[in-house]
C-alpha cells in the first residue's frame, strides 16, 4: 500500500538502536550455530587489490554498524563496488579482510539470511520473469514461493511480477533487485547505487525503505556516486577516493562541522557590512547579491558591529551546509582525492 | 501486507535448508523458467528422431529386376542367418552329394589360384545341412595366406597346418562326420592325419550335402572393392576326392547364394586327375561392410543425433554461459558461495534433463528406423535386446555427459560461441568425419574415434569383429576403433578434466 505510494513507511515500533546490537529474542531455536551468533555489521580491514597495474583498494577500512544506515561515497572508479564484490566473497583481495559478523561471507550456511545484497539491477535473464527470478533465489535458500510473494509485495511489484525481467525500467529492476535482497530477510543490507534510475517518487520510496529498515536494527550500506541521493537518508558516511576511505564520520557531525561557526546575512548595503565585518576580524564571502556568508565571529557580535554602524539588513541566520558542501569541505583538503577525480575526469 | 519485511531486526524468515538439493531445486528452477531452453530439450528427441528417420527413409537397399510382366520390380536386399542368429555371408561353388548318417569326406588340395588371391579366399571340404544359405556346416579349407583352418557355423575359426598350398606341398583334408559332431583333419600326405578341431552342430539333419567348395571374398580395400559383376573368384585344385558312408556317389554343381546379378566366375570341372572348383563370395559373419554384405547396423537408425547432440551441446553451455553474459552469476555464488557445489548442481541438471530427452529420442529412434529401413529394403542386424538397450540408454548417456561437457566448457570460456564450438569440434565433428563418409581412411578415422570424445558412440557398435574375415571395419560401417566401454570412458575423461579445470578456475578467478 504506502510503499507503492511511495510515503516512507512510518518507523516500527523497535526503537533504532545505534551503534550496539538491539539483543535478540532466542526463544526461537536457530537453525544454526553461525546464524544465531551473527551480529548486523560489516567490518573491512585493510584491503588491497590491484586489477594489472591499477590498484583499485588501496588499504580500505571501515565499518558498517547495525540501526543505520551507512552512506558509501565516492566518485566513480573509487572502489565502491570492488569493496563490496570483496565483502560477498565474489572477489579475492590481495590483502585484508571483510568479515559479516565476524565471519567471511564464503563460510556463511545461509548467506541470503545474513546479508542481502544488490550489486547490478541488470543482472536478469530477460526471458525469465521477475517471479521466476526470485523463485530461483529462493529455492537455493529453502525458501518457498510465500516468502517470494512477500517480498514482490514490500518492493511494490506485485501488479508486473509476471511480466518478464527483461522488460523491466531500471527502476523496476531496482525494486526487484531490493526484493531479492530482501529474501532472507537479512540484518545486513548492501545496495550499490540503488538510486540509479530511480524517478523522483522513486527515490522518495527507497528513501523511506532504507530507512525503516534501519530504524529495525538492520546495518545498512548503501553506495552512491552522488551526495544529494543520500541527504536525509544516511546517518553515517564512508567517504572514498583512490581505494581507501577519505572521512569516516556521522553524517550529523560532519554537517555540524561543515556550517561550523558560519553565518548567513542578507543586507542591501552589502559593502558597507562587508568592510565593517571584516574590520572587526571576521572572514566575508558574498554568496548572493544580498547575501553574505561570514564566520569567524559570532552572530550576536556581528548584530552588534551592523547596529552600532547603523547597516540596514533584514536577516541574520546560522548557516546549515548542505550534505553536498560538507562533502566538498571534507574533500578539499585532500589532494590525492583531487587527483583521483581527475584521474576519473581523463578517463 | 508489508508484514513480511517490516519485522523487528531479529529476522523473522528462519533460513530454510541449504544443501545440494536446494541448489538442485534452484538450478531445476533456473532451467525451466526460460522458454527457450525448454523448447530447446524438447528439440533434443525431436531432431534426433526427425533427423534419423530422414536418414533411414532415404537408405534403399535392393536392386531393379525384371518382375513377371516383363517390367522391372524392385527387389529388396536380404541377408541370410545363420544358426547362431547373426547375419551371414553364404556364397560359393559347391560340388556335393547327400550323405546320409556318419560319413567321411576327404580330398587333397594341390593350389588355389586366382587373379588376385585374397588371404581369406578358401577351398577345401565341407558338410553341410542341406545347400540353403546360412545352414550349419563345417569345413576343412585351404585359405589364401592363413593356412590350413578348419571353420564351422560361419562364426567360428581354429587354424590347422601352416604355410601356402602347392603341388609339391599338397593339403589332404578331411571331415568326419558322427551323429551331430563333426571332426576335422589335415594331412601333408594323406597317411598320418592330425585332428584339427571337433565340433558339434546342432540339429544336423541326417542327410547332409557332403563335397568339395570354393569362395573368395572380394578385396577389402575401399578403392579396390569392385562390383559383383567384376566379382574376384578363386579355383581351388583337388584330387583325390572321395566320400565314405552311404552317400550317392554322383558328383552336383551348385552355386550357393547366387545373386540376382551376375556374381562373377563360378562352377567346375571334374578331369581325370581331379576337380577345379571355382566360386566368389564368402562362407563368413556379415560384419556389416565389404562388398557381399548387405547387413545395417542398428546404429543407423541413430544417425540423427547429429542434430540432436548439437541441441544438447548449445543448452549444456547457455545454462552457463547466460549467467555470465547478464552479470548473473554473481548472484548466483552470492547465494551460494560453494563454487564447487554450483558447478556441480548445474552440470547434474543439466546432464538429467539431456539424459531424459535424449533417451526417448533414442528409444523412438531405434524401432521407427528400423521399421522405415526395413520398409526401403533394408536388412538389419538383429541384435539381443540386452544390446538393444545398451545402444539406446548408451547413446543417451553420451548425450549426458556431452552436455556436462558443455557445461564446464561453458564455465571455462565464460561465452557461449567459444564453448559451443569447442564442445561440436571436440565431440560431433570428429565422429561426424569418421561415420559419415568412408573417404577418410579407416586408420585416420579410427584416430579420430580413439582420442576425441566422439569415442563414445562406440557404444552403439553392434556388429563383433572377426579375425577370419577382411573387412575395412570403418566407423563407416559401425566399427569403432574402441570398445563400448572403453570408448565411453574416452568421453568421461574428457568430461573429467574439462569439470576439474572449470571448478578449479571457478574458485580461482574472481567472478
Amino acid at each position: 500500500m504506502s510503499l507503492l505510494r511511495g510515503t516512507p513507511r512510518p518507523a516500527s515500533p523497535l526503537p533504532a538502536a545505534p551503534k550496539t546490537a538491539p539483543q535478540r529474542d532466542d526463544r526461537d531455536a536457530p537453525r544454526s550455530l553461525a546464524f544465531r551468533n551473527m551480529e548486523a555489521t560489516i567490518e573491512v580491514t585493510g584491503l588491497r587489490k590491484r586489477f594489472g597495474q591499477t590498484p583499485a583498494l588501496d588499504g580500505m577500512t571501515f565499518t558498517v554498524e547495525p540501526g543505520q544506515v551507512t552512506g558509501f561515497v565516492g566518485p566513480n572508479g573509487a572502489g565502491k563496488s570492488t569493496t563490496m564484490r570483496v565483502i560477498l566473497g565474489l572477489d579475492a583481495p590481495d590483502a585484508g579482510t571483510a568479515l559479516i559478523g565476524g565471519h567471511p561471507y564464503r563460510t556463511l550456511r545461509h548467506p541470503l539470511s545474513h546479508v542481502g545484497s544488490l550489486l547490478d539491477a541488470a543482472a536478469l535473464q530477460p526471458s525469465r520473469s521477475a517471479r521466476n527470478h526470485l523463485l530461483w533465489l529462493a529455492h537455493s535458500q529453502g525458501l518457498n514461493a510465500k516468502r517470494v510473494d512477500e517480498v514482490v509485495d514490500a518492493a511494490g511489484l506485485r501488479a508486473a511480477i509476471r511480466r518478464k525481467a527483461g522488460g523491466y525500467s531500471l527502476g523496476m529492476r531496482q525494486r526487484l533487485g531490493l526484493a531479492a535482497a530482501m529474501l532472507g530477510d537479512p540484518p545486513v543490507l548492501m545496495l550499490d547505487e540503488p538510486f540509479n534510475g530511480l524517478d523522483p517518487e522513486g527515490i522518495v520510496w527507497m528513501r523511506g525503505f532504507l530507512r525503516s529498515l534501519a530504524a529495525e536494527g538492520r546495518a545498512i550500506l548503501v553506495s552512491s556516486h552522488l551526495m544529494s541521493e543520500l541527504q536525509d537518508t544516511a546517518d553515517h558516511l564512508v567517504v572514498v577516493g583512490r581505494g581507501t576511505v577519505i572521512a569516516d564520520a556521522r553524517v550529523a557531525d560532519l554537517i555540524a562541522a561543515a556550517s561550523a561557526d558560519r553565518i548567513t546575512l542578507r543586507t542591501a548595503a552589502r559593502s558597507e557590512a562587508m568592510g565593517a565585518l571584516a574590520q572587526a576580524g571576521a572572514t566575508v564571502a558574498a554568496t548572493g547579491p544580498d547575501v553574505l556568508t561570514i564566520s569567524g565571529i559570532s552572530s550576536e557580535r556581528a548584530v552588534a558591529l551592523l547596529t552600532a554602524n547603523a547597516i540596514p539588513f533584514s536577516e541574520v541566520s546560522a548557516h546549515r551546509a548542505t550534505l553536498e558542501e560538507a562533502y566538498m569541505e571534507l574533500t578539499r583538503d585532500s589532494v590525492e582525492f583531487r587527483a583521483a577525480q581527475e584521474t576519473q575526469g581523463a578517463l | 501486507m508489508n508484514a513480511g519485511i517490516i519485522t523487528p531486526y531479529r529476522p523473522r524468515v528462519r533460513p530454510g535448508h541449504s544443501g545440494f538439493a536446494q541448489l538442485l531445486h534452484s538450478e531445476w528452477t533456473k532451467l525451466r523458467t526460460v522458454r527457450g531452453w525448454i523448447i530447446g530439450l524438447l528439440l533434443v528427441p525431436v531432431m534426433t528422431v526427425g533427423f534419423g528417420a530422414f536418414i533411414s527413409s532415404s537408405s534403399e537397399c535392393g536392386s531393379m529386376a525384371p518382375g513377371p510382366a516383363g517390367q522391372l520390380v524392385s527387389v529388396p536386399c536380404t541377408a541370410p542367418v545363420g544358426p547362431g542368429g547373426g547375419l551371414v555371408e553364404d556364397q560359393f561353388y559347391f560340388v556335393h552329394q547327400p550323405v546320409a548318417g556318419n560319413g567321411t569326406i576327404t580330398a587333397r588340395v594341390t593350389a588355389l589360384t586366382s587373379s588376385s588371391l585374397q588371404p581369406w579366399a578358401k577351398a577345401g571340404v565341407i558338410i553341410k545341412a542341406n545347400t540353403a544359405q546360412g545352414s550349419a556346416y563345417a569345413a576343412m579349407m585351404v585359405t589364401g595366406a592363413h593356412g590350413v583352418r578348419m571353420q564351422w557355423n560361419y562364426t567360428q575359426d581354429t587354424p590347422g597346418m601352416t604355410g601356402p598350398v602347392s603341388a609339391a606341398s599338397p593339403r589332404w583334408l578331411r571331415l568326419v562326420r558322427s551323429g551331430d559332431t563333426v571332426t576335422g583333419y589335415d594331412s601333408a600326405d594323406g597317411l598320418r592325419w592330425n585332428r584339427v578341431g571337433t565340433v558339434t552342430l546342432a540339429g544336423l539333419p541326417t542327410t547332409v550335402q557332403a563335397g568339395m567348395f570354393a569362395t573368395s571374398p572380394q578385396p577389402s580395400s575401399g578403392a579396390q572393392r569392385q562390383e559383383a559383376g567384376h566379382a574376384i573368384a578363386v579355383t581351388g585344385t583337388l584330387d583325390h576326392a572321395g566320400v565314405a558312408g552311404a552317400a550317392a556317389g554322383r558328383w552336383e554343381g551348385t552355386s550357393v547364394g547366387a545373386r540376382p546379378i551376375a556374381g562373377g566366375p563360378a562352377g567346375f570341372q571334374q578331369t581325370a586327375s581331379g576337380f577345379a572348383v571355382t566360386g566368389n563370395g564368402d562362407i563368413a559373419p556379415d560384419v556389416g561392410s565389404g562388398a557381399g554384405s548387405t547387413g545395417t547396423p542398428v546404429s543407423h537408425t541413430l544417425a540423427g543425433l547429429f542434430l540432436g547432440l548439437i541441441v544438447a551441446i548449445v543448452i549444456g553451455a547457455m545454462f552457463v554461459t547466460a549467467e555470465y553474459r547478464r552479470g548473473m552469476i554473481r548472484t548466483t555464488l552470492t547465494a551460494s558461495p560453494g563454487r564447487g557445489r554450483v558447478l556441480a548442481a548445474k552440470a547434474t541438471v543439466a546432464g538429467a534433463v539431456t539424459f531424459a530427452g535424449a533417451l526417448i529420442g533414442c528409444a523412438i529412434s531405434v524401432p521407427l528406423g528400423e521399421r522405415l529401413l526395413r520398409d526401403h529394403g533394408n536388412v538389419i542386424e538383429p541384435v539381443s535386446a540386452l544390446t538393444a538397450v545398451r545402444v539406446v540408454a548408451g547413446t543417451a548417456l553420451v548425450f549426458t555427459a556431452a552436455a556436462v561437457l558443455a557445461v564446464a566448457l561453458g564455465v571455462i570460456f565464460r561465452r557461449g560461441a567459444a564453448a559451443v564450438t569447442t564442445a561440436i569440434v571436440v565431440i560431433v565433428i570428429p565422429w561426424f568425419l569418421a561415420v559419415s563418409s568412408p573417404a577418410l581412411s579407416t586408420t585416420a578415422a579410427d584416430w579420430l574415434l580413439r582420442v576425441f570424445p566422439s569415442a563414445a558412440l562406440a557404444v552403439q557398435q553392434t556388429f563383433p569383429r572377426y579375425p577370419q574375415v577382411n573387412s575395412p571395419y570403418h566407423p563407416f560401417d559401425g566399427f569403432y576403433p574402441l570398445s563400448a566401454w572403453a570408448g565411453f570412458a574416452v568421453l568421461l575423461a574428457w568430461t573429467g578434466a574439462a569439470l576439474w579445470l572449470a571448478v578449479f578456475l571457478l574458485r580461482r578467478r574472481d567472478a
